[in-house]
């Protein structure tokens, strides 16, 4: 019977707690500030701070019900001090009391780790693709917690191209999902939009397509296909995405790629991975979707797997607001 | 196809003495990404700890691209990413760097710019969500715009007229 965790995630937007026994995802709550951000047509940081204060314990208690845990895992890194801190003093305080381990997990990490939830039988090593709103990585995973950092965006993340591309094109928020809506129909060849640092095999670069798309705009005006724009925009990061993610896959011959983040959302990304996988014989993974966004479920997957060998962290455990993976080989 | 560089730029970045940047306030039209960076890197050489510097421009004109030159002339070789999600990120150069970047939030309240404000170069894009927290005029100015398929850059220094003022100067 492997133990109980309490894991915590603060690290940005949502706070989220959940409880896990292994891989095994207990309880997952996620209380979302998506809606507050909407209402005030932006993120309010004090306010997201205050919305972390106000909603760690309910989310806690929401995802401890009954349960006695033998550990805590809480994100402490990478991430806005501010947030973290909240997660990071609720843990400690548990901790304290209950006198159980705590471990401050990196945030990728968990979402590298994330594809293992419920026991999914993904090899190692296999390939990772980590694609949010603020990270874009391609990482080799030769076991769990131990990896290689392949290539990674130099500029912008995926989802922020999503993002600033549908504010351009004059498309709701979330960008990812209005851009995929709005590409329904429309034809991705239409407009031709550029593939950043096509020569580089693994690094990403997303910033040179925000301007390519406001010119675009500017020059066709009012005869601008809203539909063929979003369209191509979206073949545009997928094609960057899915490129260079396969070129790795072959290159080190990968017995499987997952894709984790919250643009692994996007239906057009994981059709065109997972046939490419396909075609050349690779397992393809990716998380059902509340474990692709941000959620402390795959924290306490990473924390329980470290936790179980051993490691804990001290009182002292800090907020870090940049931090490399852990467990970095080369 | 790549322009070639325009001559006022060349002879603007070589007429700065090494180390010590070049006079300011600055215009100059830049073609390529590379040209921005080394404005950025020529224009930074003056900024000094303490002082903070407000990108002004449209998404996509090249104020991370500003910032990435400035940074990569402190010597950092790691990839410098837009800091939209993470909204903070220090960097322990010489001077210490602190790159900011509110697109995405409504106030700058509570994301712990202060403590950065007094020790550090802060480099904050969409300034425009400050508020109060600091007087624009103060600051470091640096308005980047769309100008004939490349960039037009102005710059100036803390004392120094209106960013407004910059960004149509007489011709």
């Amino acid at each position: 019977m492997s133990s109980l965790t309490l894991a915590i995630e603060t690290s940005c937007d949502e706070t989220s707690a959940a409880v896990v026994q292994g891989t095994r995802v207990v309880t997952n709550v996620v209380a979302s500030q998506a809606s507050m951000h909407a209402k005030w047509g932006g993120v309010v940081p004090e306010a997201a701070a205050r919305a972390h204060v106000e909603a760690i314990l309910p989310a806690i208690e929401d995802a401890l019900g009954d349960w006695t845990v033998d550990g805590i895992a809480v994100t402490n890194r990478p991430g806005l001090v501010g947030a973290l801190s909240v997660g990071v003093s609720a843990a400690k305080a548990l901790a304290l009391t209950w006198q159980v381990p705590i471990l401050g997990v990196h945030h990728l990490e968990g979402h590298i780790l994330s594809v293992l939830a419920d026991g999914c039988a993904v090899p190692f090593p296999h390939l990772c693709l980590i694609v949010s709103g603020g990270h874009t990585e391609l990482v080799w995973v030769e076991s769990p917690c131990r990896y290689r950092l392949l290539g990674q965006t130099i500029d912008d993340a995926a989802g922020e191209a999503f993002d600033k591309g549908a504010r351009v094109l004059g498309l709701g928020y979330p960008g990812g999902l209005a851009i995929q809506n709005a590409a329904l129909g429309g034809d991705p060849d239409h407009y031709r939009l550029p593939r950043g640092l096509a020569r580089d095999p693994a690094n990403f670069s997303f910033s040179g397509l925000k301007t390519a798309v406001a010119r675009l705009v500017e020059k066709e005006g009012v005869h601008l296909s809203v539909s063929d724009a979003a369209a191509s925009l979206q073949e545009a990061i997928v094609d960057a995405l899915a490129t260079k993610a396969m070129h790795a896959v072959e290159a080190n011959e990968a017995q499987a790629l997952t894709l984790v983040g919250g643009v692994a959302a996007n239906v057009s990304l994981r059709d065109r991975l997972s046939s490419e996988c396909a075609r050349c014989g690779a397992a393809f993974h990716t998380p059902r979707f509340e474990l692709c966004t941000d959620n402390a479920a795959m924290i306490g997957i990473a924390g329980g797997i470290r936790l179980a060998r051993g490691e804990s962290d001290g009182p002292d455990l800090d907020c870090l607001p940049n931090a490399l993976l852990p467990g970095l080989i080369d | 196809m790549i322009p070639a560089m325009r001559p006022s730029l060349v002879h603007l970045l070589s007429s700065g003495a090494a180390g010590e940047g070049i006079p300011c306030p600055v215009h100059a039209t830049v073609s390529t990404e590379s040209d921005t960076r080394k404005l950025a890197a020529e224009i930074g050489a003056n900024f000094r700890a303490g002082e903070t510097v407000l990108l002004y421009g449209p998404l996509g004109a090249g104020k991370t691209t500003f910032v990435r030159g400035y940074l990569e002339s402190l010597g950092v070789a790691e990839p410098v990413r837009s800091p939209t999600f993470n909204l903070i990120q220090v960097f322990d150069t010489v001077p210490p760097v602190m790159h900011a970047d509110l697109y995405r939030v409504q106030s700058a309240a509570g994301i712990g710019l202060e403590d950065y404000l007094d020790t550090y170069v802060c480099l904050i894009e969409w300034p425009e969500k400050l508020g109060s927290m600091v007087e624009p005029s103060e600051c470091w100015r640096i308005q980047i715009s769309f100008r004939d398929g490349g960039r037009f850059i102005s710059a100036a220094r803390p004392g120094d007229g209106t960013p407004e003022a910059l960004a149509t100067p007489s011709p």
